[in-house]
């Protein structure tokens, strides 16, 4: 390979239902590197990708909430396999855009690397958990399992654009729910990547859906859209997540409760954002012969 | 063939020690509320049954301090052991004094006598001997090794159940170590200021429990307090919009336990007699004022005739009349504005071209009662087949195959509850797992327990009451 050889660029667009189109709107806008350097022209989604991707959201959720733990568990862990082939784009990536060094930059893609495997384990495992057989006053056998709320607006964290953004992305999908993600802004190169990983991982197409964008100007239309369940407003800051939570009470949307910052991410989770995604549901039944 | 005739069988309403001015309880004491007086009405004479003294912004205020004080200095800080005999005295006080409540119960809120005192306060008795169990057990709960309170709960109930909801909220409350500030409805405040008589009789220390009854203004006092850490609020859908909004961007938690359209999904194998016994129950208990009411009734083409035919009979056999007697199974709709509510959406039902069939029970003169009224050949888009009706109401309609059921059944923004009746195991699993509803009922409906989780899906608000799920609401988890 020549030193002189032009290299051929990505183009970087939306991920949404499985493909990768451009804004509707035919906004993009310059994505730099940590030092200012152009990297690319990101899609700059508006109001109708919102609308589209949260379509394909509702279309997956069938499907994905009703294949096997074990199933979801597998695709999570491929996901993992997927990324791990691709570590050295990733590395590169963000390395550029959080502006770290390479071997910090490695090393944050490990963690995400590992968090896909983190919460595969978990797909077959929660309902255990956090399920019960009821021991209730009567002759009836009463059990609660729990179940995935539904589609997730996802507001991805601005700062860590990989690991947080799996972080966030992960619990959404093991506990079987479908997620319309908004990519940090500034930093919005390794989401996309991911998306291409997620399109070659078995994940069946609207499970999740990836915007670039402003989490300002999309967060709100997500929070008030009537066929999402719940929402993730780490992404919009302090400001932003109060909007956001207004908009939520007219559809009764599960708000998820984060810190005021962004936490790090390196520590290990638990599984407060698999409950936050998970409705608990109690069957009844009489006991007779 | 001659026909017995039912003798009149009335509980005595002595029973309820009526007093005739009741008052708000703040830091352990009946207090004069600086509010407007309330009259809590009998809904079946429309008597006034006594005088009950309301909160102000600033008695709010000082309930909100008194349950801070408590917290701080006591409460947090004593032992799950101490605390837990605290709950199992309230829960053994509840049975001492059971027929007493049911009877004030009924008398302020209208329902039955026999479900006042065989469901609501045997219910509430068993909440606070649940909750009393898991006060020093919070560690295996799943939330960590040492799960911590939130502090200071406002918690705000309706008029259906009001000692079963107020049981529901403050046991769960204490168990895991936050104090109260509890707002009863403004039609039903009586047996929640006596439950605070009870709380004295426990040696409960004062503030841990805090009752300020008065209408939705002080409810909304309460929710925008500064020093509230925690609201819980049962109610309609549109009043927990309203609250969510107002705490949206504050640190408060919130758990909403709101309105509901259930169906009740009949299949043609069904056990029908059976069916139909669960169809009553599933509206007409309470008088249909059941957040989780099965309203849609959603039945199998092929015996929607027959079940139609059993189930009016079988509805024309409900005894309406005087809650107070034993014999009664629909006693009086809570309130003339409710009584007003459910005609206006009866008659739109009619309007929009829904069968009314009504139930020609004679209704007493004084009162606020409605006649048990079935609509059949009813469409999805009728507002009888979409509103929360809150009475006595059935919508009817019809399915082909178990898909349709689904879609039926999950076409509303809400998602509380749902019944399925089927002679078939698998269809029963096939169909609870695609109901979206917080509870589901197969060949039963209308069971509640301690131990069973209780909440709703999507419009039907957030969080869980009872079950090791109910902890997670009142801990910082």
């Amino acid at each position: 390979m020549s030193d002189n050889r032009i290299s051929v660029a990505k183009t970087y667009k939306l991920y949404v239902d499985g493909k990768f189109p451009r804004s509707e709107s035919g906004r993009t806008y310059p994505v730099t590197d940590s030092k200012g350097t152009f990297l690319a022209n990101a899609a700059h989604a508006s109001r109708k990708d919102v609308r589209d991707a949260v379509v394909a959201a509702r279309k997956a959720f069938g499907g994905w909430s009703g294949a096997t733990a074990y199933n979801r568990g597998q695709v999570l862990y491929r996901v993992a396999e997927m990324m791990e082939g691709r570590r050295e784009q990733f590395v590169a990536e963000v390395a550029a855009s959080e502006g770290l060094p390479s071997r910090k930059a490695q090393s944050v893609v490990d963690a995400a690397v590992d968090r896909w495997v983190w919460y595969a384990g978990w797909t077959d495992k929660i309902a255990t958990v956090l399920g019960a057989a009821n021991p209730v006053a009567g002759p009836y056998f009463s059990f609660t399992v729990p179940e995935p709320t539904g589609v997730v607006g996802v507001l991805a964290p601005q700062e860590s654009s990989l690991l947080g953004l799996v972080s966030v992305v992960a619990p959404v999908l093991a506990t079987g729910c479908t997620a319309v993600v908004v990519s940090s802004a500034e930093r919005p190169l390794p989401a996309i990547t991911l998306s291409e990983v997620l399109a070659t991982s078995d994940v069946p197409a609207g499970v999740v859906n990836v915007l670039t964008g402003r989490a300002g100007e999309l967060g709100p239309w997500l929070a008030s859209h009537g066929d999402v369940n719940a929402i993730d407003p780490t992404g919009a800051g302090p400001v932003g997540r109060v909007e956001i939570a207004r908009e939520a009470a007219g559809t009764v949307k599960r708000v998820l409760a984060v810190p005021e910052d962004e936490p790090d991410w390196t520590q290990r989770p638990d599984i407060a954002r698999l409950r936050r995604y998970l409705e608990p549901k109690t069957v009844w039944h009489p006991m007779g012969v | 063939m001659s026909t017995w005739e039912y003798a009149p069988a009335p509980e005595s309403r002595e029973i309820a020690n009526l007093k005739p001015s009741y008052r708000p309880f703040i830091g352990g004491e009946f207090v004069d509320g600086s509010g407007e007086p309330l009259k809590s009405v009998n809904p079946a004479t429309e008597e006034v049954l006594a005088e009950v003294g309301t909160a102000s912004a600033s008695d709010v205020d000082a309930a909100v301090k008194a349950a801070r004080k408590a917290y701080d200095k006591t409460w947090r800080r004593m032992p799950g052991t101490e605390r837990a005999k605290y709950l199992f005295r309230i829960a053994r006080l509840i049975q001492e004094r059971s027929r007493e409540l049911a009877v004030l119960e009924t008398l302020d809120n209208g329902k039955p006598i026999k479900e006042s005192r065989d469901a609501d306060v045997p219910t509430a008795a068993a909440h606070f001997f649940y909750h009393a169990g898991w006060a020093d057990k919070l560690e295996y709960a799943g939330f960590g090794p040492d799960p911590q309170p939130l502090g200071v709960a406002g918690q705000i109930i309706p008029w259906n159940f009001p000692l079963l909801m107020l049981a529901w909220k403050i046991a769960p409350a204490l168990a895991t170590g936050n104090t109260v500030v509890l707002k009863p409805a403004e039609t039903t405040p009586l047996t929640a200021l006596v439950f605070a008589e009870i709380c004295q009789q426990a040696d409960l220390p004062p503030g841990v429990v805090n009752i300020v009854p008065g209408a939705g203004d002080i409810g909304a006092e309460l929710v925008n307090h500064a020093g509230i850490d925690k609201i819980a609020f049962t109610g309609s859908t549109d009043v927990g919009k309203l609250i969510q909004r107002s705490v949206a961007g504050t640190p408060k938690r919130l758990t909403l336990e709101l309105g509901g359209k259930a169906a009740n999904v009949v299949f043609d194998d069904a056990p029908l007699d059976q069916a139909v016994e669960g169809i009553v129950n599933g509206i007409f208990y309470n008088q249909g004022h059941v957040c989780c009411a099965g309203s849609r009734l959603l039945a199998q083409e092929s015996v929607v005739d027959e079940l139609l035919e059993k189930l009016r009979y079988r509805v024309s056999t409900l005894r309406l009349g005087d809650p107070l007697d034993k014999n009664t199974d629909i006693g009086a709709i809570n309130s003339a504005e409710q009584l007003t509510k459910i005609r206006e959406l009866t008659e739109s039902g009619v309007a929009e071209g829904a069968e009314r069939w009504t139930s020609p029970c004679p209704l007493p003169e004084r009162g606020f009662f409605f006649a048990p009224t079935v609509f059949s050949n009813v469409e999805q888009s009728m507002r009888i087949a979409r509103e929360e009706i809150f009475g006595p109401v059935l919508s009817v309609l019809t399915f082909r195959t178990p898909a349709e059921a689904v879609a039926k059944a999950n076409n509303t923004p809400y998602g509380l509850s749902a019944g399925i009746w089927t002679e078939k195991g698998s269809r029963i699993l096939w169909m609870a797992n695609r109901l979206r509803a917080g509870v589901v009922w197969a060949n039963t409906f209308n069971r509640f327990d301690p131990t069973a989780p209780f909440g709703g899906y999507q419009e039907s608000g957030f969080g869980r009451e009872g079950g090791r799920t109910g902890l997670e609401g009142y801990l910082d988890v």
